[in-house]
């Protein structure tokens, strides 16, 4: 297979060149870290003062994490590293939940956020010549003008159609012969119950892949989303405190996903006794910037879980793999002191060809015992009409998730289209618990 | 064969009339109707005067509806009426699933309609018999 590739000499760089890279630009971080208050006196706590302090890459141990509660705490300029006439940009938090986050951007940052964004691209084996329309919202949400200035760069024609409004998405993918968008896996699924409603033959499209991303999906998903469509689809890793996406992104092979290392520093970490974890244990992802002049970030706790995949990818970069999200150190729910994850049932219910892309999972208290039910979508097109075969069916998915998370939910079958559709992030657990 | 419409609803307020609905909107007349009670959610099953648009439409409208043949049997209304039907069946050690009448003429002729292991040769029973089996179009006439 040929290999394409946007910047070989940073993507193939030997490891030992990359390490010594990594070193250079970290201590460049934390010079510019000790600019910010916050940093200031957090680094002071454990003795840092200058960046020489730093003499290898494992010193990077000894210093603090920083999480979201720091980003709310220094809210709103205590981690700006930069006077304000430097930066030209800034992505906040909604802060519906909260204080909200801020991360601000110099030019130059937005440059070096814009080249990763185009390695993913080219990775991926989309070129200039392909036409990308960008499914995700423009505006704070990070989604959407992160993967539209990469695209741009590359020199794809973009088309910058924002989130929502599935029937003009149609229309523009129909009229300008789209070859590469850009989704949620959710949403995709979603167009392509459209593209059936509205009677669009698939061979109307000129679709070849898909940049999925937002959301923690199952490799079932994936499979899912490029059978119904007849495309690639490749999984995109981004966080709005990292940039946005850009992250880190699957190339041709889908082997995992290449995380940028010569831009941030990668930890694993069990998110309970804040050990590293070694290649192959799944804990919380922690990463440290290293080439962001306005908002650097040390450690940062990304609540995100995965494991670093062993081995070496056929396409020869030398950046190191994290298999796919497997949910986030906050979603893991525990159901009667069992830990169960909302992707480990999503990859159950979709090998279940009678049930639709929609679910819900909703837990509640009955006495002492927490009651886990699962609610999916009847498809129309297997229904049979058959009740006995809808009784043996809710038993079959039932079992499925008993020996997937030990946990034996209720089943409850909807009609289709009864349960909430989402276009962006997926609310699919419903939590209906008691606080203590 | 007569054709039943079978749909999935869910056992909660509002759900049959969005049926009756959609096929009131589709100017389809319901001749009988018999409902598959699994708690959380039921079978509905219609006979309709026209078993294929009623299950377009309802698909259309977003509802699981499949088509299922059934055996629909015009039998005399009068006492022993149905079991000489019922005998027949019995003879041929043919189980009848789930089942629904109706009388057309009162006092003269009944419908009865069933779900059988294997409906064509019940048919084919059936009829030699004498008793005349109906498709989609005579059970409408009833």
């Amino acid at each position: 297979m040929n290999v394409p590739v946007w910047d070989p000499a940073l993507e193939f760089m030997e490891r030992e060149t990359l390490e010594r890279l990594q070193l250079t630009r970290l201590r460049k971080t934390l010079a510019s870290a000790l600019q910010t208050p916050f940093y200031r006196c957090r680094l002071a706590e454990v003795g840092l003062r200058h960046p020489e302090d730093i003499v290898n890459l494992r010193d990077l141990r000894n210093l603090p994490y920083t999480t979201k509660d720091d980003l709310r705490e220094a809210f709103p300029a205590g981690l700006l590293a930069v006077g304000l006439e430097r930066a030209v940009r800034l992505h906040t938090s909604s802060g519906t939940t909260g204080t909200p986050t801020v991360i601000y951007h110099t030019r130059q940052d937005l440059d070096r956020w814009t080249e990763l964004v185009a390695r993913c691209i080219v990775a991926t084996g989309a070129t200039a010549g392909d036409v990308f329309q960008n499914m995700t919202g423009y505006g704070l949400f990070t989604g959407g003008l992160g993967l539209h200035y990469g695209a741009e760069r590359v020199g794809m024609l973009v088309i910058p159609a924002g989130s929502g409004n599935t029937g003009r998405q149609l229309q523009l993918m129909k009229n300008f012969r789209t070859t590469v968008v850009h989704a949620t896996p959710s949403y995709l699924l979603h167009l392509h119950d459209a593209l059936a409603e509205e009677g669009i033959a698939r061979d109307r499209l000129a679709l070849r892949k898909a940049f999925i991303g937002a959301e923690p999906h199952s490799e079932q998903t994936r499979r899912k989303i490029e059978d119904l469509f007849r495309i690639d689809a490749y999984n995109s890793y981004g966080l709005s405190e990292m940039n946005g996406p850009g992250v880190a992104f699957e190339c041709v092979y889908k082997t995992g996903l290449h995380l940028w290392e010569d831009a941030y520093i990668l930890e694993i970490i069990d998110p309970q006794t804040r050990e590293p974890l070694s290649e192959g244990e799944t804990g919380e992802i922690v990463m440290t910037t290293l080439q962001r002049q306005a908002t650097p970030l040390l450690r940062y706790r990304t609540r995100d879980l995965s494991h670093l995949l062993g081995g070496h990818c056929p396409c020869g970069r030398t950046h190191r793999r994290l298999a796919r999200i497997k949910g986030r150190s906050d979603d893991m729910l525990i159901v009667n002191g069992v830990n169960v994850f909302p992707s480990q049932i999503e990859d159950v219910l979709m090998k279940v060809p009678e049930v639709g892309t929609n679910y819900l999972i909703q837990l509640d208290k009955r006495g002492s015992l927490d009651r886990l039910a699962v609610k999916v979508e009847i498809r129309a097109a297997p229904f049979t009409g058959d009740p006995d075969a809808l009784d043996a069916l809710r038993e079959r998915i039932g079992e499925a998730l008993r020996a997937a998370i030990l946990v034996k939910p209720s089943v409850e079958l909807h009609e289709p289209g009864s349960l909430p559709v989402s276009e962006g992030k997926a609310r699919r657990v419903v939590d209906l618990r008691p606080a203590f | 064969m007569a054709e039943q419409v079978s749909v999935f609803i869910e056992n909660k307020p509002g759900r049959l009339n969005a049926v009756t609905g959609v096929l009131a909107e589709a100017r389809i007349d319901i001749r009988a109707m018999t409902i598959a009670d699994h708690r959380d959610y039921g079978v509905v099953k219609l006979l309709v005067s026209d078993p294929g648009a009623a299950q377009k439409a309802l698909v259309e409208h977003g509802f699981a509806a499949a088509l299922k043949p059934v055996l629909a049997v015009a039998i005399e209304d009068r006492s022993g009426g149905l079991h000489e039907l019922l005998e027949i069946l019995a003879e041929h050690q043919l189980n009848v699933r789930d089942a629904c009448g109706f009388v057309g003429e009162p006092g003269r002729r009944a419908v009865w309609c069933m779900e059988v292991a294997d409906p064509a040769e019940a048919a084919r029973l059936v009829a030699a018999r004498g008793l005349p089996v109906l498709g989609d179009a005579e059970l409408y006439r009833s």
